[in-house]
């Protein structure tokens, strides 16, 4: 197609408005997640995972994970350079299996929530967060 | 010696026997991930809190295992029953082997 | 560059289902008790805008959030840091912010009226100007860096207890050739993209340009925790920012040019409250 300054400049708009990094392989974390589910098969009810359909800024990303009666949550961003966020230990007194924090993401890509159960078995969640970067943002 | 790093804590003063309540802490901490490069390029390494904890009347609450993907001032929310009054031990590991702490007294009624 | 704005507005059709994160109807309440006048009717001086806004009314939900709660607004942080250097004696002078002005909450109604005019010195100043006098003339000690941590951690303090007052600096008197030289500046094509302020603020607020979504670069909010650095930033570092945008020679931090921008920018917002520390994107 004939490129006219204008279709790239409204390409480049578009692509950068959805933040098109090239989307991150997911196949990367999944020796990580094998080395905490020990390669058991995972499930996906009664965990929750919240996080921003678009994040501001990769910077610092809000999201929660719940899993009653989860004895540790881990969560992965599966394009970061180094996938593992954090994992969650629940004590006897915590009164639910959840928690919020802030986080980095370096690109548009899938945030995966991973709880083992007491039964030990394992559950997981997982959203796809985009991370607009590029802008007069400074 | 990491510089400037602060714990700050909110837990109710008060509550009733077996309640939930809600916690929040923060730390002010760079949690440098070891992903920048200085100004001649060479790697800032990394230097982050690894590890939280929080426990009441010697139990844990819970532990986190934190990576260089959290950000800058580490935050985390949670919640914990409180059987009966006593102390919330608050804990953070830094990668540099500087433990901080803060704690929060809780009466039960 | 109207081509380059053309397609802007254009593309900006296919942003609008993103920017649905934001909700620009949404109100602030900080700590459940102050109120945050975040939209007001413009100042009589501001022609071209009937309705002004705060920064805060253009971001995500989350970022929203982020200001609603003196424990999770990060800025805070450095405000406790500044209360804690408000207690400090420095200086020859054996002083602290203490002695003359007592507790950082009798600092009220000093944040909304900056920059001013100051008759002693006859100039007009930024708040980060008045403490340095403070801190060489009254206490004998050095300057803080203009735009350093320890001087946005105390604009933070000073601007923190002024939360909910309306902004209301002085455009006339001797202050106006200052003021009228800001608005010069504010409405002057820059750098290479040939871009002013208002191209951006008054003429495409709430529409995106690239991935982010236009305010209309009001300063209520200042100093203000930014995510993308997870720091406190000062005014003049942004306007700073801007400029290098649009690919211009930026100003200097503290050069006449910079306190004339900041005066006029501050008082566009005439009547929204001082919200700093905010939280911005």
């Amino acid at each position: 197609m004939k490129l006219t300054r204008r279709h790239t400049l409204l390409m480049a708009f578009g692509s950068a408005a959805a933040a098109m990094l090239p989307l991150r392989a997911f196949a990367a974390v999944e020796d990580e997640i094998a080395a905490f589910t020990g390669g058991a098969a995972v499930g996906s009810e009664g965990i929750t995972l919240i996080a921003p359909e678009i994040a501001e800024n990769g910077n610092t990303v809000p999201i929660e994970v719940d899993a009653p009666g989860a004895e540790a949550i881990i969560v992965f961003a599966a394009g970061n350079p180094t996938p593992a966020v954090a994992t969650f230990n629940f004590g006897p007194l915590a009164a639910k299996q959840s928690a919020s924090t802030r986080i980095r993401l370096a690109g548009t890509q899938d945030v995966v929530a991973i709880a083992r159960m007491p039964d030990g078995s394992f559950v997981q969640a997982s959203q796809e967060v985009k991370v607009t970067i590029g802008g007069c943002g400074g | 010696m990491a510089e400037n790093v602060t714990p700050r804590v909110r837990v109710p003063r008060d509550a009733t026997a077996g309640e939930e309540i809600t916690i929040k802490t923060l730390i002010s901490h760079t949690m440098e991930s070891g992903q920048r490069k200085d100004g001649d390029g060479n790697v800032i390494p990394r230097s982050i809190i690894n590890r939280f904890t929080c426990t009441f009347n010697g139990e844990t609450v819970i532990d986190v295992t934190l990576e260089p993907a959290i950000s800058t001032n580490p935050y985390f929310e949670f919640q914990a029953i409180v059987p009966e009054s006593g102390t919330f031990e608050f804990t953070w590991y830094d990668d540099d082997g500087d433990v901080y702490t803060d704690s929060k007294d809780i009466a039960v009624s | 560059m109207k081509l380059l704005l053309r397609g802007g507005v254009a593309a900006v059709a296919l942003f609008v289902a993103y920017a649905a994160q934001a909700d620009e109807e949404a109100n602030l309440v900080i700590n459940e008790e102050i109120e945050i006048t975040v939209r007001t009717d413009a100042p009589e001086h501001l022609e071209n805008l009937n309705t002004i806004y705060s920064g805060w009314v253009f971001r995500s939900s989350e970022t929203q959030a982020l200001q609603m709660d003196d424990f999770e607004n990060p800025g805070m942080i450095y405000v406790d840091n500044a209360l804690e250097a408000w207690s400090n004696v420095e200086g020859s002078e054996g002083k602290s912010c203490a002695s003359c002005h007592g507790a950082p909450e009798d600092m009220a109604g000093v944040r909304p009226v900056y920059p001013k005019w100051n008759d002693a010195a006859e100039e007009v100043r930024t708040i980060a100007m008045q403490v340095n006098g403070c801190r060489t003339e009254q206490m004998g000690a050095e300057e803080w860096k203009y735009d350093g941590g320890d001087m946005l951690a105390m604009e933070g303090l000073l601007a923190s207890v002024s939360r909910g007052m309306p902004v209301n600096v002085a455009i006339d008197g001797p202050a106006q050739s200052m003021w009228e030289k800001g608005r010069d500046i504010y409405y002057t094509r820059f750098g290479q993209l040939d871009l002013s302020c208002a191209n951006c603020h008054e003429d495409n607020y709430g529409n995106n340009i690239r991935a982010d979504h236009l305010s209309q670069g009001q300063i209520n909010g200042f100093p203000t925790y930014r995510l993308k650095n997870a720091k406190l930033n000062g005014v003049q570092s942004r306007f700073r920012g801007c400029i290098r945008d649009t690919r211009a020679e930026t100003y200097g931090v503290g050069v006449e040019e910079m306190i004339a921008l900041e005066l006029y920018v501050a008082s566009r917002g005439n009547g929204l409250s001082v919200e700093g520390p905010s939280v911005r994107n």
